[in-house]
């Protein structure tokens, strides 16, 4: 085989369909009309925290997220 | 106990297999439940056990292929926080599929689309629904039934017109003053979406 099967032009950059699927959905959803809009929205919000191990123990942890505290 | 287990899945799957033999004399078999190689072969090593069950056993079989073409078509549209159409039986959907638009009929041969953002189209008689998808995939199942997944689909009238122009222009100018890879595709991937809300806001 002397080349791979022709990639859409998203994945030859680098981004996986999830992140693409994703961003369409992202970019439609902020295209609704308002009351959908904001209900939609709120979908997208997400709160989480990551924190990294390093030598078994956690370091400290970065919290993403767009609920307000 | 486990004897009873192994009688009750034998009786199971023969009573499945003869129901289907006399309903559907040529239609595709529903594959059985069980493993039949490693049972033959586990009772000619080990006849007085009973076979432990294998992961197939566990699984539905897949359904049976209706001999005669059913008249409609069960669609499945489900999002990830709503299932929007749940077995509705219509006439025709066309779907959004990279390739072009798709049109599934009952007894269509079963596909695996991957879909674009696009208008799903829902033929009923004489009404037609129609919902915008923002991308997905579409299968196609040999019993007539059409599961199609996305992660946004929403009616057509719910889009501002307004918004979709707005977003159309930026992206484009985006893209043109885009210098990363991973900009340009952003941008190319704004306006592919753009394009195809204003497509379905004037088609």
């Amino acid at each position: 085989m002397s080349s791979s099967a022709a990639q859409p032009f998203w994945r030859a950059a680098g981004m996986t369909y999830v992140t693409y699927s994703n961003l369409c959905a992202s970019l439609v959803r902020q295209c609704l009309k308002e009351p959908y809009r904001s209900e939609a929205l709120s979908r997208e919000k997400v709160h989480f925290n990551v924190s990294k191990w390093v030598d078994g123990k956690p370091e400290k942890p970065t919290i993403r997220t767009d609920t307000p505290e | 106990m486990l004897r009873h287990g192994s009688r009750s899945l034998f009786n199971r799957a023969s009573a499945s297999s003869m129901r289907w033999r006399r309903q559907f004399s040529t239609g595709l078999p529903a594959e059985t439940a069980e493993d039949t190689k490693f049972v033959e072969s586990w009772k000619k090593m080990n006849p007085n056990m009973d076979p432990p069950k294998t992961p197939s056993a566990y699984m539905k079989p897949r359904p049976p292929t209706p001999a005669n073409i059913p008249s409609k078509l069960t669609v499945n549209l489900v999002l990830p926080y709503d299932s929007v159409l749940s077995s509705k039986e219509v006439d025709m959907v066309i779907v959004p599929a990279t390739t072009g638009q798709m049109g599934v009929l009952p007894g269509h041969v079963a596909t695996i689309a991957e879909l674009k953002p696009g208008i799903l189209s829902v033929h009923e008689g004489n009404d037609v629904t129609k919902y915008f998808l923002s991308s997905g995939f579409a299968f196609v199942h040999a019993n007539s039934v059409a599961d199609i997944i996305a992660i946004e689909a929403t009616p057509v009238d719910r889009l501002d017109p307004n918004l979709v122009q707005k977003g159309l222009a930026d992206f484009q100018q985006k893209l043109n003053t885009a210098s990363t890879d991973v900009e340009k595709t952003e941008a190319q991937i704004g306006i592919d979406v753009h394009s195809a809300l204003n497509a379905a806001l004037t088609g």
